[in-house]
């Protein structure tokens, strides 16, 4: 009796959720309709059926509940009601297969305008390529992967050498125009989602997988990863912005082609160590780090990672409320005029003498090295030294102060929350493994033991 | 030498010569079934701790400081492959398949007793491989319980140099302990029948646990045959799956593999293993309804073709957990297809279930109270599935929280359910004693109430687009902040769900000794697990004869009959007379006080 | 008799005895006879999923065809032979007959031990060529699929030793009737399954 009322009250109020939620899919922006036509066609099915059978099913509780005197009746079978039954369940699984189907054929086949661009996915982030004058993609492979050529391209195909490179996570395209995103894979399974697409699909490595779809609305829409990919797999983060085909067309001449990045002009060594000049005084002469003046040690840290941190302050990416001494840094930047002498500062720091930092912080080394072989070691490797695989700076042997401040930073969402701060933003996402400042300097303590 | 038919061979049986051979080195099928229930269950307690580490991770990411992400997806991976394998595939046939079958065929064992005892001593093994490898250098793999190549044997997965080769080593393991004991269950049923016991015969139950069995022992090979080559790939270089890759910004030395040929293996096993676990759940609610609703169960020759059709069709549906995979999109066409076909008998299951209580005489016992419940989170697991089967419907919902929702109510709540359903129906059974009514009771709603709660608010998770296996979402465009709040309910919902099994714990062992004694048949069943001279049944099951049996096991109500139901054995000529009516604890004055 | 020729039946309509003392759709054979044809169902299961793994596996561009050494063909005659001593010892039991049966047991395991003894000799050959399991899918397949079958011999050996040490403890030959008969099965099977995957094998 009571189960009869509380499946009934049950019905009622899934129903009432349903209505009441405001959780539902996010608004559409690619020609996919049809796809949110086959759901509530399959959402008002199963929908009647979930309510009609429940509620007979409470009837008969209520209903035939045991009374004094009331027997059961004797029914073994009932053909007839049975194949009522089944065809009816039939109908309505046709009802909702065959529109299915119709759109199923629609997304296996892909128009033949449609542009190809490529996605390709690895540990953990998204990069691009588009193709370039001759509208054709070079090929590319994993076994031709190095630090220069990230994509893989074969440097022997022409077709590969006017490929557009976008080496950040956010990519556009243009509204209105079908795409058929190529989807590569450089390490292990991903999956290039955007909810607002309906589409997805996975990257597999050592095969070219597929999607296509027409964008119908301008903006920014995230991309996530939905295949698991390791440790990192929920702070792989891209985004895709659509634009009118003309302020798309002017993003895409910004972005260099495949031979140029091959060929990047040589930096000016001396111009960056007269540049270096002014970083001395609060980073040191050897660039050996200051933390009197919040200067951390530079000597030894990768140059690209330099590289994008200057820009990042000089943009306003970084130095931002919260962070005093990266307002100032971010005030130093401003000297360097534009992407060359950042690059000449960068070469010149590269060639600075690469002595491990004074050690400031102690603790517990076994649980830093538990926290940090478990969570930090897939990116800054196991020696710490850091790769531009993963984006990760070196963390061994630069200044264990420093450690400390950013990881507060990250955990306190003073660095890492600027919208084009990508890979600050996964910092955030990973600095949860180390709970406080006891454990961080447990981590900085281990560091200290690598150098 | 002419074939004795086993039924009149005088069987030798090993009787127990001390309190070891009783209850430790034992070849009674039903000490073996406690063994591997109780095994079964110890280790998903473990699994159900993990699951609560995770929901208190998702519900307050800031407030609890319990798992950081390595041990987050290390938590995903093992309390999916715990739940599925070692608890839920265990419990349903080495547990009750091995306590039911010999009964309810009337059979005096399993036919291969030693075979039996060495399948659970080998699960045995198994689980602690499994459980050993939360204590070796990097921890459990926390590769997913997919284990798919290549993530899960590379950097940056957990556990990816000792704890995935232990899964693997204890998968093969299980599938060894597993082989056993189905050959057993399969032929125990098809040989060791009693005297006239036909296939039409059985109770569900038996069918159920039989076609789980034979799907069973053609699935787990593909898992077996994956997981050799997966280890092969790991530990001597080889490149099965392995394809190309870097690790780290370095290659590895692997060349051409093929990712997709170990999900295909995977899932060959991995979709039949949904049916292993919800064929035996099937069985053992149909019984649970038919016998409380002092009705016999609506269309049995349906329910059982509808088993066996499921059985079937369960081997060409793997591939829609792939849709999304990379594979060869033109399989959607097919795949989608034969996934909705199956909707057709699920439903009809469904239909006969609830039309066994149409005009029944419905006792509201406990056990009923969780086949209800199961009826209802079944509908709305099944239904959500035709979701994800439909090809179209997947892509956006695919490795969103609906999926994690579909699955865990038609596959984690459905079964549990049925779990306790059967677990209270046959206690009386196994111990001779009832439960305790009061605690039973709170019990279900606690855990009916709470699943809800848990689940249905999920799949809206999922239509918002939040993808699973996420140790934390950050921020995004396009979820709102109220879905925070919303996984901060489910997580608060699971903890009192995880705190209500508590009572049954507390119930099973009170019970134990201070019980109500049950009776030789409290529930007035008519089959033939009731009908033992011994209640609790004492080794070799029936004294000195073995039964014979005259109808099927769903006689109850039948038009002029004495009592309202006629035990499987009992002659034509021999209905039972009124005064042997069952005890019914609903006018028991005695339990009136629970 | 027919499992499924029962299952359109009512059995509500039907009650009594049906059948005899034997259950009326049970098996006309031993359990162990059941219990085995379901595990060679499970073992063909296996290969059958390892063929088409390799076939998929195959279509891949590394693949390098691998040519079997020339040992395989005199191990299959091996294994012939073996399975054929089988057959004898199984006849002779059947027949009551004691004389040969020693011999015709005896030797189908010996030459069972020198058919696995021929495969390691193989896998040497391959090794001292440089075929390593992790140099070419193909080869891989080949340890694989030569080492699976093997350990399905040795299974089958152990039990062959157990019946052994029975029959030289000097027991009733007829109580070894069901384990000649099981195991003469069994050897069969694993022949085919042999003779399948060398032809898979050399032919690809």
């Amino acid at each position: 009796m009571t189960l009869a009322v509380v499946i009934f009250l049950l019905v009622v109020g899934s129903v009432i959720f349903h209505f009441a939620s405001p959780w539902w899919f996010t608004d559409i922006a690619a020609d996919w309709g049809p796809i949110d036509f086959t759901i509530d066609v399959t959402f008002w099915v199963t929908g009647f059926v979930f309510i009609t059978i429940n509620l007979f099913l409470a009837y008969c509780i209520y209903k035939f509940r045991q009374k004094e005197g009331h027997k059961a009746v004797y029914e073994p079978e009932n053909a007839k009601l049975e194949v009522i039954l089944a065809a009816v369940t039939t109908i309505g699984v046709v009802l909702m297969l065959a529109p299915g189907l119709f759109v199923w054929a629609t997304i296996v086949t892909v128009p033949d305008e449609a542009t190809e661009i490529e996605v390709m996915g690895q540990q953990w982030q998204w990069a691009y390529r588009y193709p370039g004058a001759d509208g054709v993609l070079g090929v590319a492979e994993t076994a031709l992967v190095t630090e220069s050529n990230p994509y893989g391209i074969n440097t022997e195909d022409p077709n590969g050498q006017d490929d557009i490179i976008v080496a950040g996570p956010v990519m556009h395209l243009p509204v209105g125009k079908p795409v058929k995103a190529l989807l590569r894979s450089n390490d292990t399974l991903h999956n290039y989602t955007v909810p607002q697409f309906r589409v997805k699909m996975d990257l597999v490595p050592g095969l070219i997988s597929y999607i296509w779809f027409e964008p119908t609305k301008i903006g920014r829409y995230d991309i996530l990863c939905e295949e698991l990919c390791g440790i990192g797999h929920f702070v792989m983060r891209g985004a895709v912005v659509i634009d009118t085909q003309e302020d798309f067309d002017n993003w895409l001449a910004t972005q260099p082609t495949f031979a140029e990045t091959q060929v990047p002009a040589a930096p000016n060594v001396a111009a960056g160590q007269a540049q270096f000049a002014l970083c001395a005084t609060c980073h040191g002469a050897q660039g050996e780090g200051n933390q009197a003046q919040n200067g951390p040690k530079l000597a030894g840290q990768q140059a690209w990672y330099i590289e994008r941190q200057l820009k990042y302050f000089k943009t306003g990416v970084r130095g931002g409320e919260g962070d005093s001494a990266g307002q100032a840094m971010a005030t130093m930047a401003q000297t360097l005029v534009n992407d060359a002498a950042i690059r000449n500062i960068a070469a010149y720091i590269a060639t600075l003498p690469d002595n491990a930092a004074q050690t400031t912080v102690s603790g517990d080394i076994e649980n830093g090295e538990h926290i940090y072989s478990r969570n930090c070691a897939a990116c800054h490797l196991d020696d710490a030294s850091g790769t531009w695989y993963t984006d990760a700076p070196t963390l061994a042997g630069m200044s264990d102060w420093y450690f400390v401040t950013q990881i507060n930073n990250f955990k306190a969402g003073i660095r890492g929350l600027h919208a084009d701060d990508y890979y600050g933003e996964q910092m955030v996402g990973m600095a949860a493994a180390m709970s406080g400042l006891e454990e961080i300097e447990d981590v900085a303590a281990y560091l200290n033991s690598l150098r | 030498m002419s074939y004795v038919p086993l039924a009149d061979q005088a069987q030798e049986l090993h009787h127990p010569q001390s309190w070891v051979t009783r209850y430790v080195w034992s070849q009674d099928h039903k000490v073996i079934a406690i063994q591997y229930g109780g095994t079964a269950i110890l280790v998903g307690i473990v699994a159900l701790v993990l699951s609560l580490l995770m929901r208190m991770q998702l519900g307050f990411p800031e407030s609890f400081d319990l798992i950081d992400p390595s041990s987050y997806y290390q938590a995903v991976t093992m309390h999916g492959m715990i739940m599925v394998i070692y608890l839920l595939t265990a419990l349903f046939l080495g547990g009750f398949g091995n306590y039911l079958i010999p009964l309810m065929c009337g059979a005096r064992d399993m036919v291969f007793p030693f075979l039996n005892m060495l399948s659970y001593w080998v699960y045995l093994l198994s689980v602690l491989i499994l459980m050993a490898s939360f204590f070796v250098p990097g921890g459990p793999t926390g590769g997913g319980w997919t284990l798919y190549p290549p993530q899960v044997s590379m950097a940056g997965t957990p556990g990816s140099d000792w704890g995935i080769v232990l899964m693997l080593l204890s998968l093969a393991v299980f599938i060894v302990a597993f082989t056993m004991g189905g050959l057993n269950y399969v032929t125990t049923i098809l040989q060791a029948r009693c005297r006239g016991l036909t296939m039409m015969r059985l109770p569900l139950t038996v069918w159920g646990i039989f076609i789980a069995t034979i799907l069973g022992l053609f699935a787990f090979p593909a898992l077996l045959v994956a997981a050799i080559m997966m280890l092969l790939d790991t530990l001597l270089g080889t490149s099965f799956f392995m394809p190309a890759i870097i690790e780290s910004g370095s290659p590895l030395d692997y060349n051409g593999g093929s990712p997709i040929l170990f999900q295909h293996l995977f899932w060959f096993f991995g979709h039949p293993e949904v049916y292993i676990v919800a064929l035996p759940a099937f069985g053992l609610v149909s019984d649970v309804l038919s016998t409380h609703a002092r009705k016999n169960i609506f269309g049995y020759r349906m329910m059982v073709w509808a088993i066996i059709a499921i059985g079937g069709l369960s081997f060409v549906v793997w591939a829609h957990h792939m849709y999304v995979s990379g594979m060869n999109p033109y399989f959607g066409f097919f795949f989608a297809t034969t996934t909705l076909i199956i909707a057709v008998p699920t439903a009809l299951k469904v239909y006969n279930w609830v039309l066994t209580l149409w005009e029944g005489d419905i006792r509201m016992n406990v056990p009923m109270y969780f086949a209800i419940g199961f009826i209802f989170t079944f509908i709305h697991g099944g239904l959500t599935g035709l979701f994800l089967g439909n090809v179209v419907i997947d892509m956006p919902l695919s490795d969103t929280y609906f999926v994690v929702a579909h699955f865990h109510m038609v596959m984690g709540v459905s079964p549990v359910l049925v779990l306790f359903a059967a677990l209270y129906h046959w206690y009386p059974l196994v111990s001779g004693r009832m439960y305790h009514e009061g605690l039973a009771k709170a019990h279900f709603w606690f855990t009916f109430l709470g699943t809800y709660a848990i689940y249905l608010p999920m799949h809206y998770l999922g239509f918002l687009g939040v993808p699973r296996r996420y140790y934390a979402l950050g921020s995004t465009d396009f979820i709102p902040a109220s879905a925070q709040d919303l996984n901060a309910a489910i997580t608060i919902a699971a903890l009192i769900v995880g705190a209500a099994q508590l009572l049954f714990f507390i119930n099973i062992f009170w019970s134990l000794k201070h019980g109500k004694k049950a009776g030789s048949n409290p529930w007035g069943s008519a089959s033939l697990e009731w009908q033992t001279p011994d209640t609790p049944p004492i080794h070799g099951n029936w004294g000195d004869e073995l039964p014979t049996v005259y109808r099927w096991p769903y006689d109850y109500s039948v038009p002029g009959a004495h009592a309202d139901f006629i035990p499987q054995n009992t002659p034509e000529s021999e209905e039972p007379t009124a005064d042997e009516q069952h005890f019914d604890p609903d006018h028991d004055p005695s339990m009136a006080d629970l | 008799m027919s499992l499924f020729k029962h299952i359109t039946e009512k059995p509500w309509e039907r009650p009594g005895v049906i059948g005899g003392p034997d259950p009326e759709t049970a098996f006309d054979a031993a359990p162990e006879r059941v219990a085995l044809v379901i595990f060679l169902v499970v073992a063909s299961v296996i290969f059958s999923l390892l063929t088409v793994s390799y076939y998929v596996r195959m279509e891949l561009p590394d693949w390098t065809p691998l040519s079997e050494p020339a040992q395989l063909w005199l191990n299959t005659g091996l294994l012939f032979v073996s399975s054929v001593l089988f057959q004898w010892a199984r006849n002779l039991v059947t027949d009551d007959q004691q004389k040969y049966l020693m011999a015709a047991f005896v030797g189908a395991g010996v030459f069972a031990v020198l058919f696995i003894v021929g495969q390691l000799a193989a896998w040497n050959s391959l090794q001292s060529a440089g075929h390593f399991v992790a140099s070419n899918p193909a080869t891989s397949f080949f340890y694989l699929l030569t080492g699976l079958h093997a350990l399905h011999l040795l299974g089958g050996l152990w039990v062959w030793s157990k019946s052994l040490i029975r029959l030289l403890s000097g027991c009733e030959v007829q109580d070894l009737r069901l384990s000649i008969e099981l195991c003469t099965l069994y050897w069969h099977f694993l022949l085919i399954v042999w003779l399948v995957m060398f032809a898979i094998l050399s032919n690809t």
